[in-house]
C-alpha cells in the first residue's frame, strides 16, 4: 500500500491548511481545525513509527545530506511534536469559541497554522540553515498573533517582539554563515565532525545569543511579558506554551552537537537562569494584571529550564537534558491551560486586574479552578508533570553536589507559591461583595479546552516513566 | 501472605472519586450531595473494617506502579497504616454528618464537600504510602485540599490565616521534598521497611544521615506543630468548626505526627536513630512543645484558640513516645494517635455547637451552658476529663504507657513532664467545666438562641465521646486501639 511518509505530512499538512485558511476566510475555523486534527494524526503515526524503529529519517527529494535536506524524528522530537499537536488542538478548540471578532478569526487560523508548520520544521530539522528558515517562519507568524487583538499595547509589544526576533534571527544567521565558511556543511553531522576552533566558537556564540534572545532568557527577556500579556488569549497560550520552546529546543540540540567550550559558560547560562527565576519572581509578585503575572511566570520557567541545562556538570551530563525536556513539556501544557483560563476569567469578569478580582459578583469558578490546577503543575507540586521535571532537576543537581542550583530551585518554588496565592486569594475572597454572588455563566466549549489541558498537566506526571523512556528513543543526544 | 492488592486502592478511590462528583453537583442538590457523602463514607468504613480484619490475620497488601525509573508510586496496607486509616474513615463519616448539619443553607457547599473528601483521600494516601515518595505526594495534596477549607468563609481574616497556613505547610512540604530527594540520592530507595533502610548510609556517612534526620523530621514537624513551627495552628482555627475538628483530629497535625513515626521507625529504624544521637533532641523538642502549648492555652479566652494550643501540646505526646525509643512508649504514642483524635474532635464539635446554638465563642461566656446544651457539654466534659488523664479514660491510657516507657528508657523526667502537663491540662480545662456546670448564665438567657441545634450537630460529639469512654474502658479488648498498637509495635521493634 502506498502511503505518504508521516514526516512529510507533519510538515506539509499545516502548511496547506494555512494556505487554505487564508484563501477561504469564511471557513477558516473549520479548515484550520481540520488541518490541526490531520497534523495530529500524522504525529500519532510518527509516534507509532518511532516506538517501532527508534528513529525515522526522511530525505527530501532523495538527496542525502550534506547535499540534500533530511528530516529526522526521534523520541525527543516526536515528544515535542506530540505536545505541540495536543496543545495546539485544544487551543484551537478553545479559539473556536473565544475569538469573537471577525478579523481576529480571519487571521488567527492562517497564522497559527503557519506557526505550526514552523514549529514542526524545527523539531524535524537536521541542518542549521533550515532551522534558521523555520525560526523566521515562526517569528513571522508569532508577531502576527501578538498584534492580532489590535489594541495599542498589543501593537507596541508586537513591534518590540519583532525587533528582538529579527535581531535574534540575524545573529543566528551570522553564526550559520561562520559555520558554512569553516566547514562547508550545514547539517548536524557536519557540526559534530567539525574541529573545535576559534571561529567555530565564535559561530556558536552568535547562534547561542540569538537563540537566548528568541527564547527570552533573562536579561534578554525584555520583549516577552508585554507581548504575551497583551495578545488575545489563544494567541498568548500558543506564544507562551509553544513558541518559546522552539528556540530552546534548538539550543538543547546545538549545544549537544557543539558543546560549549568551557564549563564556566555552562555555569554562566545557569546563572542567567537563576537571574530569570529571581527577577521574574519579583516582577510576578508586583504585577498588577493577571495575564502579566502569567507572562512573568513564563520568564521564570524558562530560567528554570536553563538551570536544568546547567546542572550538567561532569556527573550529570547525559541526564541533564531529560530534566530540561520534561520541564519543557510540562510548561507547554500547563502554561497554555493557564493563559486560556486567564483569558476566560478576563472575558467573564471584564478585566484582569488582580486587586479587583474579588470585587466582581461574577465568579467564573470553572476557569478559576482550571487556573489553580495549572498553577499546581507550574509551581511543581506532586503528582504533576512539573513536579516530575523539578524532581529530576533537583535529583541531578544534588547527585552532582550542585547545591546552589537546588537552593535556587527551592527559592523559585516558594516565590511561585507567593505570587500565585495572590491570585487565589482574589478567587476565594467574598466579604468585599454584598448580596448574592453570581455563578459562572455556564459551561462553554472555551472552558473545556483549558480544563482538559490542566488535567493533562497534572495526570501526565503519573505517566512520567513511559514519557521518559519515550524521549530517549533514537538516542536524541547521541549517548548510546 | 499476599492477596489481591486492590483493596487499598479501592479505599483510596472511594473518597478520591467522590470529590469530583461533589464538585460537579449544583449548589442546590443538597439531598443528593448528602446522600453521596454519607453513602461513600459508610462504604469506606465497611471496606476499612474488612481490610483491618485481613491485615489482622497477617495479610500485607501492596500495590505499586513505576512513576520514574526506580521510583514507584506504592500503596501498602500494613498494621501501622491501618491504625491511621481506621481513624480517618470513622471520623470522616462522623464529621460528614456534622458538616451537613453545620453548613445547612451555607454558601459554596459543593466546593466545601469536594475539598473535604479530597482531604480525607489525602489522609488515606498518607497512611498507606509505601514509600516516602508516595507519602510526599499525598502530603502535598493534603495541603492543597485543606487550604480552601481553612479559608472557606472567604473573609479577610480567613484569607490571612490561609496565607500563613499555606506558607508554613508548603515551605514544610518543600523541605520534605528536599529530604526525600536526599534520601533517594543517598540510599537509592525511599521504601518504608521496619528496621529502616539507612544502615549502609549511616556506616558510610554519619553526618549526612544526621542531617537527613533533621531535614525530614523538621519538615514533618511543621504539620505536627512542633515548637517553633506551630504558629500556623492557632491561626488556622478561623476555619469552620467541622474543618477545625478534622484538621486537629486526623488530617493535618496527625499527618505530621504519623510521618515522624514512619520516618523514625521505617526509614531510619529506631536503633539507628538512637545510634545517630537524634532521638534525645527530638524528645526534648517534644517536651518543650508539650509544656509550651499548655502554657499558651491557659491564657486564651477564645474557646477554639484554647483548644488549638491544647492540640499543639497533645500531638507532641505522639512525637515524645516515638523519641523515647522504648517499645512501651511507642504503644502509648500510637494509642494517643487515636485517642487524641477522638478527644479533640469531640471538643471541636462541641465548641462548634456552642457557637452555633448559643453564640458562645469565648470561655468567659460559658457560664451555665451545661444547662442549655446538656448533651453537647457532657460530651465535651468527658473529652476534657479524658484529656486531663482521668483514669480509666482514653487520655489516661496513653499517658500511662508513655510514663512507663519513659522509665523503661531511663528518662525519669518524663514522669514529671506528664504530671506537669496533666496539671496544666486541668488548669485550662477545669475552669471551662466549672463555668459550664456550676455557674449561672442568667445574662445570656435574655438573648435568644441563634438557632436550634439539630440532631446532625448534637449526635456526632456524643458519638465520639462514647468512643472516648470505650477506648479507655475497654482498652484491653481485642481490636481496641491499644491492642492493635501492641501488634504494630511488635512489628516496628522487630520482636
Amino acid at each position: 500500500m502506498m502511503m505518504i511518509d508521516p514526516v512529510i505530512l507533519t510538515l506539509f499538512l499545516p502548511l496547506f491548511g494555512a494556505i487554505a485558511a487564508f484563501v477561504l476566510p469564511r471557513a477558516a475555523a473549520w479548515v484550520g481545525l481540520l488541518a490541526v486534527l490531520a497534523t495530529g494524526g500524522a504525529v500519532a503515526a510518527l509516534v507509532r513509527d518511532v516506538l517501532a524503529a527508534g528513529e525515522v529519517v526522511t530525505q527530501l527529494g532523495g538527496w542525502a545530506p550534506p547535499l540534500g535536506i533530511a528530516l529526522r524524528a526521534d523520541g525527543l522530537s516526536v515528544a515535542m511534536l506530540a505536545m505541540t499537536a495536543g496543545v495546539g488542538l485544544l487551543v484551537s478548540i478553545g479559539a473556536l469559541d473565544s475569538l469573537r471578532d471577525l478579523r481576529e478569526r480571519q487571521y488567527f487560523w492562517p497564522l497559527w497554522l503557519l506557526l505550526l508548520t514552523g514549529m514542526n520544521g524545527v523539531y524535524l530539522g537536521t541542518d542549521i540553515f533550515n532551522l534558521y528558515v523555520m525560526i523566521e517562519v515562526i517569528a513571522l507568524a508569532a508577531v502576527g498573533l501578538t498584534v492580532l487583538s489590535g489594541t495599542k499595547q498589543a501593537v507596541r509589544a508586537g513591534l518590540e517582539y519583532m525587533y528582538a526576533s529579527i535581531l535574534g534571527a540575524l545573529l543566528f544567521l551570522m553564526g550559520v554563515g561562520f559555520v558554512y565558511l569553516q566547514t562547508g556543511r550545514l547539517d548536524f553531522a557536519g557540526l559534530i565532525a567539525a574541529e573545535p576552533s576559534g571561529a567555530m566558537s565564535a559561530a556558536l556564540a552568535l547562534m547561542v545569543v540569538g537563540l537566548l534572545l528568541k527564547t527570552a532568557l533573562f536579561p534578554l527577556h525584555f520583549w516577552l511579558p508585554a507581548a504575551h500579556a497583551n495578545a488575545t488569549a489563544p494567541a498568548s497560550a500558543l506564544l507562551s506554551g509553544l513558541v518559546v520552546k522552539a528556540a530552546l529546543y534548538i539550543f538543547l540540540r546545538l549545544t549537544t552537537y557543539m558543546p560549549l567550550p568551557d564549563e564556566i559558560l555552562v555555569t554562566l547560562i545557569g546563572m542567567l537562569g537563576a537571574g530569570a527565576v529571581l527577577w521574574g519572581g519579583v516582577q510576578a509578585l508586583r504585577a498588577e494584571r493577571l495575564k502579566l503575572l502569567v507572562a512573568w511566570s513564563t520568564v521564570v520557567q524558562i530560567g528554570l529550564i536553563f538551570i536544568a541545562f546547567a546542572r550538567a556538570g561532569q556527573v550529570g551530563l547525559s541526564e541533564s537534558w531529560k530534566a530540561a525536556a520534561l520541564l519543557i513539556l510540562a510548561h507547554g501544557v500547563a502554561k497554555s491551560a493557564m493563559f486560556l483560563a486567564a483569558g476566560r476569567i478576563k472575558d467573564e469578569i471584564g478585566h484582569d486586574r488582580i486587586a479587583d478580582l474579588d470585587k466582581s459578583d461574577i465568579r467564573p469558578t470553572l476557569a478559576q479552578f482550571t487556573f489553580a490546577l495549572a498553577a499546581i503543575s507550574i509551581i511543581g507540586l506532586p503528582p504533576s508533570l512539573g513536579f516530575i521535571g523539578k524532581w529530576t532537576l533537583m535529583e541531578g543537581a544534588m547527585a552532582a553536589g550542585y547545591w546552589h542550583w537546588v537552593a535556587v530551585t527551592m527559592i523559585g518554588t516558594l516565590m511561585s507559591v507567593a505570587y500565585f496565592s495572590r491570585v487565589f486569594a482574589g478567587f476565594l475572597r467574598f466579604d468585599r461583595m454584598r448580596g448574592e454572588l453570581a455563578e459562572h455563566k455556564g459551561w462553554a466549549l472555551a472552558d473545556a479546552a483549558p480544563l482538559t489541558l490542566a488535567i493533562a498537566a497534572i495526570s501526565l506526571g503519573l505517566m512520567a516513566a513511559p514519557i521518559l523512556s519515550f524521549i530517549e528513543l533514537g538516542y536524541p543526544f547521541g549517548a548510546q | 501472605m499476599t492477596e489481591t492488592p486492590f483493596l487499598p486502592l479501592f479505599i483510596l478511590l472511594t473518597s478520591l472519586l467522590a470529590s469530583p462528583v461533589l464538585f460537579a453537583l449544583p449548589e442546590t442538590a443538597a439531598r443528593l450531595r448528602t446522600g453521596i457523602n454519607l453513602g461513600v463514607a459508610a462504604v469506606k468504613v465497611a471496606l476499612v473494617a474488612w481490610l483491618g480484619w485481613k491485615v489482622g490475620q497477617g495479610v500485607i497488601y501492596d500495590v505499586s506502579f513505576t512513576m520514574l525509573p526506580g521510583l514507584d508510586f506504592k500503596l501498602q496496607a500494613d498494621p501501622l497504616a491501618m491504625l491511621f486509616i481506621s481513624l480517618s474513615a470513622i471520623l470522616w463519616l462522623i464529621t460528614t454528618v456534622y458538616s451537613v448539619g453545620y453548613l445547612e443553607r451555607g454558601p459554596h457547599r459543593a466546593r466545601f464537600f469536594g475539598f473535604f473528601s479530597l482531604c480525607v483521600a489525602a489522609t488515606v494516601g498518607i497512611a498507606m504510602a509505601g514509600n516516602l515518595f508516595t507519602f510526599l505526594i499525598f502530603y502535598e495534596l493534603l495541603t492543597l485540599a485543606t487550604y480552601p477549607l481553612v479559608i472557606h468563609r472567604g473573609s479577610a481574616e480567613a484569607l490571612r490565616a490561609g496565607r500563613i497556613y499555606l506558607i508554613y505547610t508548603l515551605a514544610g512540604g518543600l523541605v520534605l521534598l528536599l529530604g526525600t530527594l536526599g534520601l533517594w540520592v543517598l540510599a537509592g530507595t525511599t521504601d518504608f521497611a521496619p528496621g529502616g533502610i539507612l544502615d549502609d548510609v549511616v556506616a558510610e556517612n554519619r553526618l549526612a544521615a544526621q542531617m537527613l534526620f533533621v531535614v525530614l523530621v523538621g519538615a514533618l514537624g511543621v504539620k505536627a506543630a512542633l515548637v517553633p513551627f506551630h504558629a500556623w495552628l492557632p491561626i488556622a482555627m478561623v476555619a469552620p468548626a467541622p474543618v477545625s475538628a478534622l484538621l486537629h483530629a486526623v488530617a493535618v497535625v496527625k499527618a505530621g505526627a504519623f510521618g515522624i513515626m514512619r520516618v523514625v521507625y521505617e526509614v531510619f529504624g529506631i536503633e539507628t536513630a538512637q545510634a545517630l544521637g537524634m532521638t534525645a533532641p527530638l524528645a526534648a523538642m517534644a517536651a518543650i512543645t508539650i509544656l509550651y502549648g499548655s502554657l499558651c492555652a491557659i491564657t486564651q479566652d477564645d474557646i477554639k484558640k484554647r483548644l488549638a494550643y491544647s492540640t499543639v501540646s497533645q500531638v507532641s505526646y505522639i512525637t515524645l513516645g516515638v523519641a523515647l525509643a522504648s517499645p512501651i512508649a511507642a504503644v502509648g504514642a500510637m494509642a494517643h494517635l487515636i485517642h487524641q483524635g477522638l478527644m479533640k474532635i469531640t471538643m471541636f464539635m462541641a465548641a462548634g455547637n456552642l457557637a452555633e446554638g448559643l453564640g458562645v465563642k469565648k470561655v468567659s461566656q460559658m457560664d451555665g451552658v451545661g444547662r442549655d446544651m446538656p448533651g453537647t457539654m457532657l460530651a465535651f466534659s468527658a473529652a476534657a476529663l479524658a484529656m486531663i488523664g482521668l483514669p480509666p479514660l482514653a487520655g489516661f491510657v496513653s499517658k500511662w504507657y508513655l510514663a512507663q516507657g519513659g522509665l523503661d528508657a531511663g528518662y525519669g523526667w518524663v514522669i514529671a513532664l506528664l504530671l506537669g502537663s496533666s496539671l496544666l491540662n486541668a488548669i485550662y480545662f477545669l475552669p471551662m467545666l466549672h463555668r459550664a456546670w456550676f455557674r449561672d448564665g442568667g445574662a445570656r438567657d435574655q438573648t435568644p438562641a441563634r438557632r436550634r441545634i439539630g440532631w446532625m450537630l448534637a449526635a456526632p460529639p456524643i458519638a465520639t465521646a462514647l468512643m472516648v469512654l470505650a477506648v479507655g474502658g475497654f482498652a484491653n479488648a481485642p481490636f481496641s486501639p491499644l491492642e492493635w498498637t501492641r501488634f504494630v509495635v511488635a512489628i516496628e521493634y522487630q520482636e
